[in-house]
C-alpha cells in the first residue's frame, strides 16, 4: 500500500510553491486534482515559462504536475462551484495560495469550507502572512529572496547581493506546507479532526537561515561577511570554497590548512599553524590556495586529496554528471507521458520507501481533462 | 486540534549535525518527543562545532540552533549493556532516525531488519550522501561536496564567475525537510495499516530532486543552464529577471513585460526590445536595463514600479530586515534558556497550525540529561555512567 493511498487533494494553487507541495503528495500516492480556471488554467502552463516549450506549455509546467489530475472550473459561475464544493465535502486536502481575500471573496475560506467538511485539512500558502504591511505584496521567489537577507550570502564580498539560481523560496514553502499538511492528516487519522496549516515564503526562507539567522541575533546583529575569494559560506574558515585548476574546478570542504599545504606541497600555507588564523586570515589563505591549485589539473590535485580523506569533490555541471556511474546508479530519471502521447524526461521523488523508489508514468494533465472521470467519481450532481 | 498534531510519537535521533537533526527539530516542533541519543564522549559532534566562536553552555550555540526542543540520552552502542537499554527504547519509539555512513548502524546491530523485529510498527528513516550502492557511497556526504558534484553550482552568480555555490548547506537541509515528508506520510499509513516503514533518502537524490525544473528542462533540450552574464537571478530565465544596483542600493525585478517595464521607467533605449526577445537578448536587455537603474535610488524605481503591480522588491540584508514592520509582526523570534541559564535568541518553527504559531521555550539538553529521567518512565534498571 502506498503511503498516502485512498488520500484526495483538492488543488487551487498555481505555479511553484504549492503545486510542488502537491507533487510529493501525489508521489507519495495521494490523488491530486487541480482546480483550473476554464480557458487558461494554472498561470504556469503560459506565463512562467522556459525557453523549452513541450506541447505548447513550459518544460516547467510538465515538471511541476507530473502524476495529477485536471478540472476545470470558473468558480465566479455558481453551478461550477457547487461542483467544487461537492468535490471538496469528500477531501481530504485543500491547498491554495492566492493572495490574503482571494478564498474569501470566492466563499472557499477556511470557516465557510469547514462547516461543509470538518476533517478536511485546509492548507495555504501566502508570500508574506497575512497581517502586516507586506501582505498584498506578490509572493514572488527571487522577490522574497532579496527582502529575507540571503542574498548577501552566495558570491564574494564584494559583488552584488546574489540570489540563488533555483527557485529555492517556492520550494521551501512548498516542502513546509506538504509537512504540516501530513502532521495534520496524521492527526486527523487519529482524531478525524481536519486543521489548518498556513506558510509564508518569507518565514520559510527565513526559516532556512536558522544557523546563521540565530548567529546574527545573538553576536550584536552583526552582518554576514562573505569572503571575497571563492566564498562557500560566509561563516567557515579556508579553505572552504571552489576552485579553478588547469583543468576544471574542485570543491574543498573544512580541512586542516597545514596538512592541506602539506598534500599539495604548497609551503606558504604550511605557516598558517594557528587555526584562528584559517578563519581570520580567510582571504589570504585562500588567495594563495587559488594561485597553487592553478598549476595543475582538477584529476591531478584529487588523485592525492581523496586517498588522504580530504573532503574534496570535482565540479561537475549536468553534461558530466549524467555520464558518472553513481549518477545513474541512483535512477533519478524516469518518462513521463501525456495524453497528447508526448514523452517526457523529469525526475522521481527522492523518498524510498521499503527500499523501493517512488515512479509514475503520468504526465501533466490537459486543462480540464478530468471533469467527467471526476464528476463521475465522486457522484457530483448539478 | 488543540494540541499538536504529533504529540505523543516518540523519536529516537541517532542523527548528527544537520540533515537528520534538522528533520527532528521539525519533528518535535509539530509536538513529538525527540530523544537524541548520544555517544557518552562528546555527544553529537555538532556539540562542540561553532561559528564565529560562539557558545551557548558547554554546547555551541550553532547545536543549540538545530537541537532545541529535544531530550538527550548517552549510550555507547558498542557496550552491550547501553544497547540493551537502547533496545528497550526502540520498543517503545515510533520513530528512528540516523544518518550515519553506510555499514555503521550494521555493525551495532541496529539496521532496519534487526530494529523491525524489535518494534514492526518502527518508522526507519535513513540519511546517506550517494545512496548504499554505487561508486561514491563511502565519499563524505558533505554539503559544499554534494551542491558541487550535483550541477547546482552552475545556477548562481553570473556567467564568466567560477561555478559559485549556495552559501549555506543547501543539501542538508533539503534532505531533513525531504525526510520529515517521508516519516509523516509512513505514520499516516500506519496509523491505517499498523505497517511500519523504511525510509531512505540521501543529499544527492535530494539535490537533484531540488534542481527538477533545470533537470526536467536539461533533459529536453540537451543544453546545459546557462547563467545570464550580469544580473543572474535563475538560468531557466529571460530578461529581466535578477538583482540590480541603484544610485544608493539594489532593487530585484523578477518576470515583467520588458515594454511595460520600459513606460513605466521611462527607458526608451529599453523599447527596442520586444517581449519574445527576453531570452535571445537577454544579457543586453539586462545591461541596458541596469545602466539605467544606476541613475536614480531604490526609492525612486521602486515608488514607480509597485504602484504599477510591477513585481520588484528592496534588496534588504539582516539589519534593515529586521527593522521592518512586516518582519516584526511574523514573530519569528523566540527566546530560549539555556542549562546555565544565557538566553538565546532562535528563529521558531515555520509552519503554522490552526491559526497559531509554533513557539517551544525548552532548550537543547545538555548531554545525556535525560538518561535518569528516561530510565526511570520505561522501569529501565541500569543508567549508564556517561563519566566514564
Amino acid at each position: 500500500m502506498k503511503l498516502l493511498e485512498d488520500i484526495i487533494v483538492i488543488d487551487f494553487s498555481q505555479f511553484l510553491s504549492g503545486p510542488s507541495a502537491s507533487l510529493r503528495l501525489a508521489d507519495m500516492g495521494a490523488q491530486v486534482i487541480k482546480i483550473e480556471k476554464k480557458g487558461t488554467g494554472d498561470i504556469c502552463r503560459q506565463l512562467y515559462v522556459s525557453d523549452v516549450v513541450m506541447d505548447g506549455e513550459s518544460s516547467i509546467f510538465h515538471a511541476i504536475n507530473r502524476n495529477k489530475q485536471s478540472y476545470a472550473a470558473d468558480l465566479k459561475c455558481a453551478v461550477d462551484k457547487e461542483r467544487v464544493l461537492q468535490l471538496i465535502a469528500k477531501a481530504d486536502v485543500l491547498l491554495h495560495n492566492f493572495r490574503p481575500g482571494v478564498m474569501q471573496r470566492l466563499g472557499l475560506d477556511y470557516e465557510t469550507v469547514k462547516a461543509i467538511n470538518p476533517g478536511l485539512v485546509y492548507a495555504e500558502i501566502s508570500g508574506y502572512g497575512s497581517e502586516g504591511p507586506w501582505k498584498d505584496l506578490p509572493g514572488q521567489d527571487l522577490l522574497v529572496q532579496s527582502a529575507s537577507g540571503l542574498t548577501w550570502l552566495s558570491n564574494n564580498d564584494e559583488r552584488e547581493p546574489t540570489p540563488m539560481g533555483v527557485a529555492i523560496v517556492d520550494i521551501l514553502a512548498g516542502t513546509h506546507v506538504a509537512q504540516g499538511i501530513l502532521a495534520a492528516l496524521y492527526q486527523k487519522a487519529i482524531s478525524d479532526e481536519g486543521s489548518l496549516v498556513q506558510v509564508s515564503m518569507l518565514e520559510s526562507i527565513l526559516y532556512f537561515q536558522f544557523e546563521v539567522l540565530t548567529c546574527f541575533y545573538n553576536d550584536g546583529h552583526q552582518l554576514p561577511v562573505r569572503s571575497s575569494i571563492n566564498n562557500g559560506n560566509p561563516y567557515v574558515a579556508a579553505p572552504y570554497g571552489i576552485y579553478k585548476t588547469a583543468e576544471g574546478y574542485i570543491a574543498l570542504a573544512m580541512t586542516n590548512i597545514v596538512v592541506l599545504g602539506q598534500l599539495l606541497s604548497c609551503n606558504t600555507l604550511i605557516n598558517y599553524t594557528d587555526k584562528a588564523s584559517w578563519f581570520n586570515n580567510r582571504d589570504e589563505i585562500k588567495t594563495i590556495l587559488a594561485e597553487h591549485l592553478l598549476t595543475q589539473t582538477a584529476d591531478y590535485w584529487l588523485s592525492i586529496l581523496q586517498p588522504a580523506d580530504i573532503w574534496c569533490a570535482k565540479v561537475l555541471d549536468y553534461d558530466t554528471l549524467a555520464k558518472e556511474h553513481a549518477y545513474q546508479l541512483l535512477n533519478m530519471e524516469m518518462d513521463v507521458k501525456t495524453t497528447n502521447g508526448l514523452t517526457i524526461k523529469t525526475t522521481r521523488c527522492p523518498i524510498r520507501v521499503d527500499g523501493q523508489i517512488l515512479t509514475s508514468e503520468i504526465g501533466a494533465p490537459l486543462l480540464g481533462e478530468h471533469n467527467d472521470q471526476i464528476e463521475k467519481q465522486f457522484d457530483i450532481v448539478c | 486540534m488543540n494540541k499538536l498534531p504529533l504529540k505523543g510519537l516518540i523519536v529516537l535521533e541517532f542523527s548528527q549535525y544537520l540533515s537528520g537533526p534538522s528533520a527532528g527539530l521539525r519533528l518535535a516542533d509539530l509536538g513529538a518527543r525527540v530523544i537524541k541519543i548520544e555517544r557518552p564522549k562528546g555527544g553529537d559532534a555538532c556539540r562542540s562545532l561553532s561559528i564565529k566562536n560562539l557558545w551557548a553552555d558547554d554546547s555551541s550555540l550553532l547545536f543549540h540552533t538545530i537541537n532545541r526542543n529535544k531530550e538527550s540520552f548517552a549510550a555507547d552502542l558498542k557496550d552491550p549493556d547501553d544497547l540493551l537499554l537502547i533496545k528497550r527504547l526502540i520498543e517503545e519509539a515510533d520513530v528512528v532516525t540516523h544518518n550515519f555512513r553506510p555499514g555503521v548502524m550494521e555493525k551495532v546491530g541496529l539496521d532496519y531488519a534487526s530494529v523491525q523485529e524489535i518494534n514492526p510498527r518502527i518508522i526507519y528513516a535513513e540519511i546517506t550522501g550517494f545512496g548504499k550502492n554505487g561508486p561514491w557511497n563511502h565519499h563524505p556526504g558533505q554539503d559544499l561536496l554534494l551542491q558541487s558534484l550535483t550541477g547546482l553550482t552552475f545556477t548562481t552568480a553570473n556567467k564568466d564567475d567560477n561555478p559559485t555555490p549556495f552559501g549555506l548547506s543547501i543539501g542538508d537541509t533539503i534532505c531533513g525537510e525531504q525526510m520529515v515528508q517521508g516519516i509523516l506520510a509512513a505514520l499516516i499509513r500506519r496509523q491505517k495499516t499498523g505497517k511500519g516503514a523504511l525510509i531512505e533518502l540521501s543529499l544527492m537524490e535530494s539535490l537533484l530532486d531540488f534542481q527538477f525544473e533545470l533537470l526536467t528542462t536539461y533533459y529536453a533540450s540537451g543544453k546545459l543552464p546557462e547563467r545570464s552574464r550580469i544580473s543572474n537571478g535563475n538560468p531557466l530565465l529571460g530578461a529581466p529577471y535578477g538583482i540590480y544596483p541603484t544610485a544608493d542600493g539594489h532593487i530585484a525585478i523578477a518576470m515583467v513585460n520588458i515594454l511595460r517595464l520600459a513606460t513605466i521607467i521611462e527607458c526608451s533605449a529599453l523599447a527596442q526590445f520586444k517581449q519574445e526577445d527576453t531570452f535571445i537578448y537577454r544579457d543586453e536587455i539586462k545591461e541596458v536595463l541596469a545602466a539605467h537603474l544606476l541613475q536614480q535610488p531604490s526609492e525612486h524605481w521602486l515608488q514607480k514600479l509597485k504602484a504599477e503591480d510591477i513585481w520588484s522588491m528592496e534588496v534588504l540584508n539582516w539589519q534593515q530586515l529586521t527593522k521592518e514592520e512586516a518582519y516584526k509582526c511574523l514573530q519569528m523570534e523566540q527566546t530560549i534558556k539555556a542549562s546555565n541559564g544565557n538566553q538565546i535568541t532562535t528563529t521558531r518553527c515555520p509552519i503554522r497550525m490552526n491559526g497559531q504559531r509554533l513557539f517551544s521555550d525548552k532548550p537543547a539538553p545538555t548531554l545525556g540529561e535525560h538518561n535518569e529521567s528516561i530510565c526511570r518512565e520505561m522501569g529501565l534498571v541500569s543508567i549508564p555512567d556517561i563519566q566514564q
